[in-house]
């Protein structure tokens, strides 16, 4: 059990010198009573706190109109499906679905841990929700109803569609390889005629049904392509895999020696797993914008024009209206202050992590963190006008501008289609008419022409290359998200990275300072115990052994207080110097000079070496920031970077990242905050680190773990050896076929021979995509 | 030859066990939460005390 009384027992918080007794509140202790009275403490052993999510500290509750989202079935059970923010480890999950298992009308409580939504199923009516809703929530989680079938219906049919094509294609393809391997055995053992056919029919059976079954997703798309005038991947395969499947059933009729039902279900299968990656990749980004108009409030404090106060849904605010914000609260529109003065977390918005002071008149946007006090703002913008629902928008459209990406086998398409078709075709024709042989010889070796193009080779020779790379890159700790980013990655020439949490670490650190008195620092880190803000808990993490100061009081948006001493802003505390870029505390004492605080941002350790390699390979490296410009400067400098640009908001970089790629550069995005997951989206490539928001990480391509920043510089270089490995492939895949195909057009390709090179294709493609598996790793000390 | 008669169809019969239950627990939702099993075989189910109630 957690015996360290120094942090709440519930929520983990270092514990207010003015406490007494094991919590931080009223909140953490009536938490801590429920889950002791159902005998669950062991959640303490198991809890594990990640100090990324929200701490587990219950807020004030708010009575909210459930009744919506509940959905009523015909049995006489309801639903609800929440989305559960606060989820620290495990154990949380676990938590929660003992206690509310054991109510007894709840029939179903369970957790996905893997997107972190709570299903709940219970016997009875709608209003039973709120009770379930507020026990979970008076444990400090936070909950938020949504509805699943709006939010994945579709694409969760479409995989799991896909996933049972690859289900059927894998069947097929083991049984028709085994009694393939047979009848190639029995080529050489002698088998008889009869049992050979036997086996073909028998292949015949599983191929073909399995191949009108997963085969629809490329048919279904070859089709559309062809209609509509167009040709793409899917052409060449369907025909491919039907002209080898009829040909094989043409033999089997004939009782001939040689069927290639395995070759059509084998690529199937193979190309069927490249499309199920496709999908789970690209299904990520929608789940981020999804979850992103999710962190919008659900019922907001509206004050009435007689001054009181009523709950009203988020969708009820019009601009006009005055809405209370409590401390802790998230605002819900956009708004003026109109009393009341407190901090804000901005870093949903602008990824800055220093609070902002803000007092009556200043103007606040929906999605900012209301730290320290409540405030009355009036609503000048609700719902979708807000700017928070504008960076949904702005994700969304940069990630289709992006979708128009045309791959680069789908660029080749074009002139591989028709050039392939038309051999074919001029292979019937010259035998036809000018060797007078009946057409169905004829028809065989036009058959044979495509079954060689077949673009077995050129199928594989992309695919197989990005899993050796993302293989690669996985055991270096970096997560490639969707394979094709690879491709864009290997053309980038420019990258562009983000300031706070991206080239620094994110959090601030206390500034060396020679001259600076050691008693004022003790005593400064002792007040600032007291405090949650950024600045004060970096402030006594510099001095952890600093005594603790007892009865500090904090003033909302100005400092700490005790009696007379100050510890808090410059103006506060009565400073005359002239105002400073760097975040810094101020110490007044009567009777002693002031002390001034400095805290600057701590480099990832080789931002700099990574930004030197990234300029030796070609690259323009550039700064982004929604940053104030000195420290920008600062930053910029230190790393080696000229170009850069302070005071950007999400729009502003977006429009930068066009611009950029509007003039024929590729560009590469590395970002971690909210505000940039629009710059993430619309960059031709982006990577997070693992620390970015979540959004961050969901619209990125590529995220990486670790603090150190030379995964940038590495992804790359794996990207452009893989590109390099991937015109190999294509390379020999046009040379086998210009070798192949005046063979087979000659009518002097005998089935082995087809086989065989058929087989020795795919091969050596894999096989030369595999040399990419250990690039680079050898060299790095694990 | 008359093994094959036996092999092949237990071969099939197999194969097809595997694809129904792939398929069977696709539909069931299997797939949907690929974490969960993993972390909840790590707590016991707690003693069950008398029911709680809201």
């Amino acid at each position: 059990m957690d015996s360290d009384t120094s942090t709440c027992r519930h929520c983990g918080a270092p514990l207010g010198t003015g406490a007494t007794g094991l919590f931080c509140g009223e909140g953490c202790e009536r938490a801590f009573t429920i889950i002791d009275k159902a005998g669950l403490t062991a959640f303490y052993d198991h809890l594990a706190r990640d100090p990324a999510v929200r701490p587990l500290r219950p807020e004030p509750h708010q009575p909210r109109d459930l009744a919506l989202n509940v959905k009523l079935h015909d049995d006489g059970t309801a639903s609800l499906d929440l989305m559960v923010d606060g989820l620290q480890c495990p154990a949380c999950g676990w938590l929660i679905e003992v206690l509310l298992s054991r109510i007894p009308e709840i029939a179903t409580a369970r957790i996905n841990h893997a997107n972190r939504r709570l299903r709940l199923v219970w016997r009875g009516g709608a209003a039973c929700a709120a009770a379930y809703v507020e026990l979970i929530e008076g444990l400090g989680f936070r909950l938020t109803p949504f509805d699943p079938a709006r939010l994945d219906a579709a694409l969760g049919a479409e995989l799991r569609d896909l996933l049972r094509c690859l289900a059927v294609a894998g069947f097929a393809m083991a049984n028709v390889m085994l009694l393939s391997v047979s009848v190639w055995a029995g080529h050489q053992g002698g088998m008889g005629g009869a049992t050979r056919d036997l086996m073909h029919w028998l292949s015949a059976l599983i191929a073909l049904p399995a191949i009108l079954y997963a085969g629809r997703p490329f048919f279904r798309s070859a089709w559309r392509a062809v209609r509509h005038r167009r040709t793409n991947m899917d052409v060449p395969i369907s025909i491919g895999v039907v002209a080898t499947a009829a040909m094989s059933l043409s033999e089997t009729l004939r009782h001939g020696p040689y069927a290639y039902f395995d070759s059509a279900v084998t690529l199937l299968f193979f190309l069927l797993i490249g499309r199920v990656l496709d999908l789970r990749a690209r299904g990520r980004t929608r789940e981020a914008a999804a979850h992103l108009l999710s962190l919008g409030v659900v019922g907001v404090t509206r004050l009435k024009q007689d001054g009181q106060a009523e709950m009203a849904a988020l969708s009820a605010v019009r601009p006009g209206d005055r809405v209370l914000v409590a401390a802790g609260e998230r605002i819900a529109a956009d708004g003026r202050v109109v009393s009341g003065c407190s901090d804000l977390d901005t870093s949903l918005l602008t990824g800055e992590s220093q609070p902002v002071a803000i007092e009556a008149g200043a103007l606040v946007f929906a999605g900012q963190l209301n730290l320290s006090a409540p405030l009355t703002v009036a609503v000048t913008a609700a719902g979708e006008d807000t700017l928070l629902a504008e960076i949904a928008r702005l994700m969304e459209s940069a990630e289709n501008e992006r979708g128009r990406y045309r791959r680069l086998a789908d660029r080749l398409i074009p002139f591989y289609t028709p050039l392939v078709h038309a051999a074919a075709l001029a292979t019937f024709f010259y035998w036809w008419a000018m060797a007078g042989e009946v057409w169905q010889v004829c028809l065989l070796r036009a058959v044979a022409v495509l079954i060689i193009t077949c673009p077995c080779a050129l199928g594989l020779a992309i695919p197989a290359v990005q899993v050796a790379a993302s293989g690669n890159l996985f055991r270096r700790g970096i997560l490639l998200k969707s394979p094709a980013a690879l491709e864009r990655l290997a053309g980038v020439d420019r990258v562009v990275f983000d300031k706070t949490g991206t080239l620094t670490l994110g959090r601030p650190e206390l500034k060396a300072d020679p001259d600076r008195d050691e008693m004022a620092l003790r005593l400064a880190a002792g007040i600032a115990r007291a405090s949650r803000h950024p600045l004060a808990r970096a402030l006594a993490a510099a001095c952890p052994d600093a005594p603790v100061v007892e009865h500090v009081t904090e003033v909302p948006g100005r400092g700490l207080e005790v009696g007379p001493v100050r510890l808090g802003s410059r103006l506060w505390v009565g400073s005359a110097d002239d105002a400073s870029t760097e975040p810094e505390l101020w110490l007044s004492r009567p009777g002693f000079k002031l002390v001034r605080f400095a805290f600057e941002e701590t480099l990832r350790p080789d931002a700099a070496r990574t930004v030197a390699r990234l300029q030796g390979e070609g690259c323009r490296v550039s700064l982004l920031s929604g940053d104030r410009a000195p420290a920008v400067e600062a930053m910029a400098a230190k790393c080696g970077i000229e170009d850069r640009r302070a005071a950007m908001d999400p729009t502003g970089k977006v429009r930068w990242i066009g611009q950029c790629r509007a003039s024929g550069e590729q560009v590469l995005m590395v970002g971690d905050g909210l505000n940039d997951a629009p710059a993430l989206a619309a960059a031709d490539v982006s990577m997070s680190p693992s620390s970015a928001a979540d959004i961050a990480q969901t619209a990125a391509d590529i995220v990486f773990q670790g603090a150190s920043l030379s995964a940038v510089s590495e992804t790359l270089a794996v990207a452009r050896k893989a590109h390099a490995v991937i015109w190999q492939n294509l390379a020999f895949a046009v040379l086998y076929n210009l070798a192949a195909v005046p063979l087979a057009v000659a009518g002097r390709v005998t089935p082995p021979m087809a086989a065989a090179l058929m087989s020795s294709s795919s091969l050596i493609v894999v096989l030369n995509a595999l040399r990419l598996a250990g690039v680079g790793l050898r060299r790095k000390p694990s | 030859m008359t093994a094959l008669l036996l092999l092949i169809p237990c071969a099939l019969l197999l194969g097809f066990i595997g694809l129904a239950g792939f398929l069977w627990s696709l539909r069931s939702g299997q797939f949907e939460d690929l974490d969960g099993a993993a972390n909840r075989i790590l707590f016991d189910d707690p003693p069950v005390k008398e029911k709680h109630h809201v």
